[in-house]
């Protein structure tokens, strides 16, 4: 049996639709919201602000916090108990590395710059949607950046590459593997790359080509939608 | 920033506030968004000024408890996120997260809103559990309307997951038509008091200056089903009477403002 179509109908390197906006959360000092199929995230950045603890600061430069959280209500199964996680504890800090290479916060020692990620609602892809919103949030505050940041999981369903796999695909029972990638835009570089399932290593470069072509639809979405904030103001 | 403190209550005894509203009027735009959630059996978003509210309702099959072994229940969870506010950090809810999901859960539970005896599967064994999670976005004050609002819609929004006969279990990705066994619409209204002035909806700027408020949740026949004082300025009877009478009357405009979200 061979993966030839997929259950939503989608082309092999297709994304679900998606939407990118800027500037939603008016408290913040920068926010974003990335959509893509039935997985929406909501991103606020708080500061530089100063960092306590104070045994936590970096003289040196300021440093990013991420923190990850799921609704209680945006599981597809029973309500979720609010608080930390392992899952969430973890998706935090992978994030912290994904976003650092590219966030540059030498001008700020010894303060804190803190990305809140909350979603309403999921259908897998949550740390890329996760990613992706709180590149536009980090952009919209005005945080220097050498670059952009863009997140997308990419995979392999009963032998078939794919992109952007929505839940029934992650539940397809056969070998599958989800690939949450992360990648610069200039340089194409990894910043995030974890992986659960089963994959070939011929595979597993195919799907990380196709995560290059797919980081970069999200990145023009970005782009737009910090754009559009600007222009509008 | 409680510069404006001042400000604020030299302003409200002229009858004006800072971004010119009269003492009595909500902001604009109020806005009222259903099935935000797909994952959620009802949900709403409601946005009212800069102040950004989300309710999430789950359900879930449990024992009903021993004393009322034919109900069904509901519980009613507030998380002021620390990405809705700079005051707001990580961490179990403090006391005015516990208080914003009491005082929502009472309007809801005192009014009877939910036929409990109606979520009841079998007696002493299976009944439905409602639970409502009021989650903040962007706080910028009047948290208890906007709150009210948002669990009010969600419950009304919410339809029952599929149950399979022959396990029990629960299929939350299918939903039936049937919607919860709502009795009444109970919808808070809070009524703050500065520099001896009444008014609505405040500002989280505004929140800061005021010196006593009071929630009060009725239904469209006008029954109030909760109250809540808070601030450490005493009201006097007059005081309590005035404040009922203007939380009835806003407490229809908000009705009003629901009906046609809904609709």
């Amino acid at each position: 049996m061979v993966y030839k179509k997929r259950v939503d109908g989608r082309k092999f390197d297709e994304l679900r639709p998606m939407e990118a906006k800027a500037g939603v959360i008016p408290n913040a000092n920068g926010s974003g919201y990335f959509k893509i199929g039935k997985t929406t995230a909501y991103a606020a950045v708080y500061g530089p602000r100063e960092l306590y603890p104070k045994f936590k600061q970096d003289p040196k430069k300021g440093v990013l916090r991420c923190f990850y959280s799921m609704m209680p209500f945006s599981g597809s199964g029973e309500r979720i108990r609010p608080g930390n996680s392992r899952r969430s504890q973890e998706i935090s800090m992978v994030m912290e590395s994904a976003l650092n290479p590219v966030v540059d916060l030498s001008a700020f020692p010894n303060a804190v710059v803190d990305v809140f990620v909350d979603l309403p609602q999921t259908d897998a892809g949550t740390r890329c949607a996760a990613i992706s919103a709180a590149a536009i949030a980090l952009a919209d505050a005005g945080i220097p950046m050498n670059d952009m940041i863009s997140a997308v999981a990419v995979g392999q369903v009963d032998g078939t590459v794919v992109a952007d796999l929505c839940y029934n695909e992650e539940a397809y029972d056969a070998i599958v593997s989800d690939i949450p990638v992360a990648m610069t835009h200039k340089k194409k570089e990894i910043t995030l790359l974890q992986m659960d399932g089963e994959i070939s290593k011929e595979d597993l470069l195919q799907a990380l080509e196709m995560a290059k072509a797919a980081t970069e639809k999200i990145y023009e979405l970005q782009v737009k939608a910090i754009k559009e904030k600007f222009v509008k103001n | 920033m409680i510069i404006n403190k001042e400000t604020i209550a030299q302003l409200a005894s002229l009858g004006k506030r800072l971004d010119g509203r009269k003492l009595t009027e909500y902001r604009q735009p109020i806005e009222i968004v259903t099935d935000i959630s797909w994952t959620a059996e009802g949900s709403a978003k409601v946005t009212i000024g800069k102040t950004v509210v989300m309710a999430g309702v789950k359900m879930a099959l449990e024992k009903p408890y021993n004393d009322t072994p034919d109900e069904g229940g509901i519980t009613v969870n507030a998380e002021l996120l620390p990405l809705s506010s700079p005051e707001y950090e990580h961490g179990p809810p403090g006391i005015k997260a516990v208080e914003l999901a009491r005082v929502t859960d009472r309007g809801i539970r005192e009014a009877k809103a939910i036929d409990m005896k109606k979520l009841c599967l079998v007696p002493g064994e299976k009944a439905w559990f409602v639970t409502i999670d009021l989650i903040t976005i962007n706080d910028d004050g009047n948290l208890f309307d906007a709150a009210g609002l948002a669990a009010l819609a969600a419950l009304k929004s919410a339809r029952f997951p599929v149950v399979d006969e022959a396990t029990g279990a629960i299929d939350y990705k299918t939903k039936t038509e049937k919607s919860l066994p709502l009795r009444r619409e109970p919808l808070p209204v809070t009524i703050y008091v500065i520099n001896g002035q009444l008014l609505v909806d405040p500002t989280q700027e505004e929140e800061k200056a005021y010196e006593a408020r009071l929630t009060v949740s009725s239904d469209d026949s006008g029954t109030i089903s909760a109250l809540q004082k808070g601030g450490s300025l005493p009201l006097r009877m007059e005081d309590v009477e005035n404040m009922l009478n203007l939380a009835l009357e806003k407490s229809k405009f908000l009705r009003g403002e629901l009906d046609r979200a809904l609709k």
